[in-house]
């Protein structure tokens, strides 16, 4: 376990080198001049060169690389260009809101879709089954933009169920009050493609020889699908959370911008708009360096679940 | 014996050939009535992009044609409002030319305005869906609308596909310090969840058309390598890529003229699942100000002028733009399903 853990890790090496290279040439190749962007409009040619000359934009391109791989390595990447605010304070102070909101997402629509997709799976085949499959095809045309816009003006500006939109510092009020509206609407939303996944994966499970053995034994068909389908089909389904997992750290970022949720997702697309890059390229290479680090303890809780997988 | 040496020359008579690959998908495909009718509405679809691409329709949808939000025409018009103006002053003007310095230049400028007199436009009450903030035809900003996100949408995927399939035909056919190299450049793409690639790639290239296209392009063709790289990899090893290389056919006359013909159902598959895929990222891109230009309309922006007039109760643009995206992506998904069945029956009962 221990060797194979070391071996996995070496192996990322490379990748996350790969990321570090693919953000810095991005930015350094295509990107605007970041002097011009700190200057602003206003800027004087001296006061650019000055700024260039501080952030050694002037050295070679080697140095520069040198420069930005030990920001990562300590941990120091100054300052947003726009707020001022350091970047570690940053992602420390966002990512409690996304993951209040991001946590309780991933759980319910995980936990609601597995009895609705056994639902169907039990009713495969006939018109019922059909009628969900095509209902969710249509559902799913229709574009997540809609569905939020949409339900908050219904239930939150004509109902007046909810806040339209808001957030607080106390994690029980957010919860409470601010949370449910931005969680409903996200797992109503995904539930019917995460359904449609299921199924598919009950539904490879059931072809096989073994559940045709437990008929034989005279089980019944709810037996067999709980206690023999379930089980098996529960590791596609752990890898499917597992795919999704990283995934929350980013967060919904379109629930953030209509809730007014300050949120890692949010902060991204700030920047993006503000063409803060210490922010995105901070923000990309620490989500990269989380995706491979859940997708290793991924890899090692399938031998929990499945002692048949050999880690290799 | 001699019957399998004659099996040749009782060739078959001309016109009854065996059916090829492509003509057993079509019959499959024809056969497939859900697949038909979605075919006939993304055609439909189609032939509006093209027809608004050449200016036929749609062409005119910034003209400002009917009052501000007007409703549409199955609504009937909007009920005056009653704010009457204050009254104004009564009895004659009182004469101020001998104080008021600019009273000698009055003559002079009213012959000049009468140079560029305009006629104001008369302004629809109710249009046929309605009218946006600014009284442009919404039914026109829709059929615009769908031209500008489904040419982004198509153009990505054939940038995603061309890039995924180059690189995945060059992995899995050379393999080698080529293949780990591929490998190394896809687990890098791969390692960035795709929305902040695309945020990354979208902070550098800024807004427009193009800019999307490149974006969504670069950021999304990952899946087709992976799945082309397999495919190759597979047949690379077969026998009538031997015979090919037996014959003298280069690395590229094998590549692309032997094995691509034999990869490309999946590859096409692939192409129609990412244009759904990746018009649907257009619209939120744009919706989000990271897509298409001010000056240009898409069904992304469309939903973010929608989301304010909402609260005024001027639900139709929304109506609009929602309207038109679920038909055409309903229509294209299940086109999509019905090519995949066809092409690759060994995974249709899959879904």
């Amino acid at each position: 376990m221990a060797a194979y853990l070391i071996r996995r890790l070496w192996q990322m090496a490379p990748t996350l080198f790969g990321v570090v290279l693919l953000v810095f040439l991005l930015f350094k190749g295509f990107g605007g001049d970041p002097a011009e962007i700190l200057g602003g409009l206003n800027a004087t040619q001296a006061q650019v060169d000055a700024i260039r000359q501080q952030l050694g934009l002037s050295e070679p391109l080697w140095t520069q690389f040198g420069i930005f791989l030990k920001q990562i390595v300590t941990f120091d990447w100054g300052r947003s260009w726009a707020t001022n605010e350091s970047v570690a304070h940053l992602f420390a102070t966002r990512l409690p809101a996304t993951l209040t909101v991001m946590v309780p997402i991933l759980l319910l629509d995980t936990l609601l879709a597995i009895p609705f997709a056994l639902g169907v799976a039990y009713v495969r085949g006939s018109l019922t089954d059909r009628v969900i499959m095509i209902a969710t095809t249509v559902a799913l045309s229709i574009s997540f933009l809609v569905y939020v816009i949409v339900g908050q003006y219904v239930f939150a500006f004509q109902l007046g169920l909810f806040p339209v939109q808001g957030w607080s510092d106390s994690l029980a009020t957010n919860l409470r009050v601010y949370a449910p509206l931005p969680v409903l609407l996200a797992v109503a939303v995904s539930l019917a493609p995460t359904t449609r996944l299921y199924r598919t994966f009950f539904l490879d499970e059931i072809g096989h020889d073994y559940v045709r053995t437990a008929r034989a034994k005279g089980l019944t068909e709810r037996t067999v699908l709980l206690k023999h389908v379930l089980r098996n089909a529960l590791i596609p389904i752990l890898t499917n959370v597992a795919v999704a997992l990283p995934g929350i750290f980013v967060g919904s970022f379109l629930i953030e911008v209509f809730f007014s949720i300050p949120g890692l997702g949010r902060e991204i697309l700030l920047a993006v708009n503000r063409s803060d890059y210490p922010v995105i390229q901070a923000f990309a290479i620490y989500i990269a360096v989380i995706t491979m680090v859940v997708n290793l303890l991924t890899d090692v809780l399938y031998k929990l679940v499945d002692p048949r997988v050999v880690l290799s | 014996m001699s019957a399998v040496i004659e099996a040749p020359l009782a060739a078959p008579a001309p016109g009854r050939r065996s059916a090829g690959v492509w003509s057993a998908a079509a019959r499959r495909f024809r056969s497939d009535r859900v697949g038909m009718v979605s075919l006939a509405v993304a055609a439909l679809f189609l032939l509006l992009v093209v027809a608004s691409a050449l200016g036929l329709v749609a062409k005119d949808w910034q003209v400002e044609r009917g009052v501000p939000d007007a409703p549409p025409s199955f609504v009937g018009p909007r009920a005056q409002a009653e704010n009457v103006a204050a009254a104004g002053p009564s009895g004659p003007n009182v004469d101020i030319s001998a104080v008021d310095p600019l009273a000698p230049r009055y003559q002079e400028w009213a012959e000049a305005a009468k140079k560029y007199q305009t006629t104001a436009a008369a302004r629809a009450a109710t249009l046929p869906f309605g009218a946006d903030r600014l009284g442009r035809d919404v039914l026109a900003k829709a059929i615009k609308g769908a031209q500008v996100s489904i040419l982004v949408g198509v153009s990505a995927a054939l940038l995603a596909t061309t890039i995924g399939t180059l690189l995945g035909a060059a992995a899995g056919y050379f393999g080698g310090k080529v293949g780990d190299l591929l490998e190394w450049v896809y687990n890098v793409f791969t390692a960035v969840p795709g929305i902040l690639l695309i945020f990354a790639f979208a902070a550098v290239f800024g807004r427009g058309i193009g800019s999307v296209v490149l974006i969504l392009g670069l950021a999304g063709w990952t899946g087709i390598y992976r799945l082309v790289r397999a495919e190759f990899m597979k047949h690379v090893v077969r026998d009538y890529v031997r015979s090919a290389e037996a014959i003298g056919a280069g690395n590229v006359s094998r590549m692309f003229r032997h094995i691509l013909p034999n990869v490309s159902h999946v590859i096409l598959v692939q192409l129609s699942i990412h244009v759904v895929a990746f018009i649907k990222s257009e619209v939120i891109l744009s919706y989000l100000g990271l897509g298409v230009g001010v000056d240009e309309v898409s069904w992304g922006t469309m939903l973010s002028e929608a989301q304010s007039e909402l609260i005024l109760g001027h639900w139709w643009q929304l109506a609009a733009a929602t309207i038109f995206m679920a038909v055409f992506v309903t229509a294209f998904s299940l086109m999509t399903d019905a090519l995949r069945d066809a092409l690759d029956p060994k995974l249709r009962g899959l879904e």
